[in-house]
């Protein structure tokens, strides 16, 4: 069934049990929204250096969205930002592939759980609501590094 | 099968919608809820969409050729057919826009830059109610943020209605415009026209008032509602898209400033300035949308052949019966009226926590087409606490066979998530 390679098992256990959840101390504080379904998050990044010593997030949302958050903590907390950025990009990929990309082996390993959001990816209309989170870091890194970077600079 | 008095012979009707025969998803039943988002459409209307460009197509109110004689005079028969639908005074009070949120657009931008008595600036006030569609908001605030003017609302009651015990305080010697929902899009409330309008009259203020989710569903008699303005929209009533209707009261239209500038709204133009053609044309520059004017002209048609009384019954009783089905279903809350008591029949609802979302795709998977999200309504969800909310809404066509298979999909979507 359609449905199952959408909402699968792992995504449906990252959903009902979220890791990281909850907002800590963070370096720099984004909100972004979703305007068609009115899906929300707020993510503060932590940076150690070049270290992701914490991703943490509040919001509302679908299952999609509210999973793709929890993996995002759980893959990129404790990463360096260059590494964090090449699994943002390869499930960047993933999610615009409409459906045509089947994850092999190289893929999963940089992925891991997140490989699961192939299914997602054949729902345009879901598509955004798995990236949410991803957008939300992305932006909130740029904006952390860019502060640390003047504040080296100052 | 269920049988409610009042229903029509839905059997019969569903022939005339193509669309209705779809299979979806591997050989599902498209059962087809989402009418309050657009209607289907009947043979009628797309026959009509089709000959108009096989054998009439011309551009309107230019040409002298057989053609362009034509396609005016179908357009303009369009005209007279909206005009008798809404029970217009005058023909010339007709306007067509592209949509309702264009009809809002106008009558807010013809106040801005109207004169005396009408003009809204910053010594007056513009009052809208919560449960406005994003289209009855946003005009509206940008002309208060353009203007100065200021912006004023109606809140909600819990069960979904309009707050107006403090109707007074609200609409106040100050207030320019009262513009606001006659059937809401989202909750189904059908507001009380009556009690508004007066208080407006009393204190001189225009009256707006927003019909896309009422013309569909109900008669309609804009000399009955006593306001000076009555937007609506061609799809959501069997026509195409890209075609609304602004009624207006016609000393009203013939007094207050055009909005959009172009070929068709003048009367003479030199280098240094123009005359305007008298209403409706004041208000429709450029080429109008003309074989979705037919088209509309078509739905009317249609819907006059089957009877506005006649489709009011029937939803009335899908409503009813939607209503009590719904309250079967554990952890589902409505948000809106309980009862089919003034109400329409578009029916939103939480279910448990499950995200609209994610009940949206679980009934799409089955077939059964919803809106899930904000609805363009964004503040009565916030008014409720809820981030979105699931909408079925009902048309001539549907069936209490289409609820059934709703209120089963909902189980599916419990069993899923649970």
């Amino acid at each position: 069934m359609k449905l199952d390679s959408m909402y699968q098992e792992v995504i449906l256990d990252h959903y009902k049990h979220p890791h990281g959840r909850g907002l800590r101390d963070g370096d720099a504080e984004v909100h972004h929204v979703n305007p068609t379904c009115g899906d929300e998050i707020t993510l503060r990044v932590k940076y150690d250096g070049e270290r992701i010593a914490d991703i943490s997030y509040e919001g509302q949302g679908c299952s999609i969205s509210q999973a793709s958050a929890s993996v995002l903590n759980e893959l990129l907390v404790g990463k360096d930002v260059s590494e964090a950025q090449k699994i943002q990009e390869t499930f960047l990929e993933l999610m615009q592939s409409k459906g045509r990309i089947e994850p092999d082996d190289a893929m999963e390993e940089v992925l891991e759980d997140a490989v699961a959001f192939a299914g997602v990816s054949k729902y345009p209309a879901r598509v955004k609501c798995a990236l949410l989170s991803w957008m939300a870091w992305k932006d909130a890194t740029a904006q952390a590094l860019g502060e640390s970077a003047e504040r080296k600079t100052a | 099968m269920t049988q409610l008095p009042g229903l029509l012979d839905t059997e019969a009707i569903r022939k005339d919608f193509p669309v209705l025969d779809r299979l979806v998803h591997d050989g599902k039943k498209l059962v087809y809820l989402d009418n309050a988002a657009t209607s289907q459409k009947p043979r009628q209307v797309l026959d009509a969409l089709s000959e108009y460009y096989e054998r009439y197509n011309a551009n309107v109110h230019r040409g002298v050729h057989v053609l362009a004689e034509e396609a005016t005079a179908l357009y303009e028969g369009a005209r007279d057919k909206v005009a008798a639908f809404i029970n217009a005074p005058s023909r010339d009070e007709v306007i067509f826009t592209k949509n309702a949120s264009e009809s809002l657009n106008l009558v807010a931008n013809m106040l801005g830059w109207a004169d005396e008595p009408y003009r809204v600036d910053h010594e007056t006030e513009i009052v809208i109610t919560e449960m406005e569609h994003h289209s009855n908001i946003v005009p509206w605030q940008l002309l208060s943020q353009r203007t100065g003017a200021k912006l004023k609302w109606f809140g909600l009651t819990d069960d979904g209605r309009l707050d107006l015990s403090n109707i007074n305080e609200i609409i106040t010697e100050k207030t320019k415009i009262v513009s606001f929902v006659l059937v809401s899009n989202i909750l189904g409330t059908v507001n009380p026209v009556e009690a508004i309008v007066r208080r407006a009259q009393e204190v001189g203020a225009l009256v707006c008032i927003d019909a896309s989710q009422a013309a569909p569903h109900m008669p309609m008699d804009v000399q009955a509602l006593q306001a000076d303005f009555v937007a609506f929209t061609g799809h959501k009533m069997c026509g195409p898209t890209g075609i609304g209707v602004l009624w207006g009261r016609q000393e009203l239209l013939e007094d207050l400033p055009p909005f959009l500038g172009g070929g068709e709204m003048i009367e003479t133009v030199s280098m240094h300035s123009s005359t305007y053609a008298p209403a409706p044309h004041k208000f429709e520059a450029g080429t109008p949308p003309i074989a979705q004017a037919v088209g509309l002209g078509a739905a009317i048609d249609y819907l006059n052949s089957i009877g506005m009384d006649k489709i009011l019954a029937h939803e009335h009783a899908l409503t009813e019966y939607a209503v009590k089905r719904l309250a079967e279903v554990p952890d589902l809350r409505i948000i809106g009226p309980t009862t089919a008591e003034d109400r329409g029949a578009a029916i939103s609802f939480t279910l448990g926590d499950i995200h609209p979302h994610d009940v949206g795709q679980v009934l799409d998977e089955q077939g059964i087409a919803v809106r899930v999200g904000h609805h363009c309504a964004r503040p009565v969800c916030l008014r409720y606490g809820i981030p979105a909310t699931t909408r079925a809404s009902f048309y001539l066509y549907s069936t209490p066979a289409e609820i059934d298979a709703l209120v089963e999909g909902l189980e599916h979507v419990r069993n899923f998530f649970g």
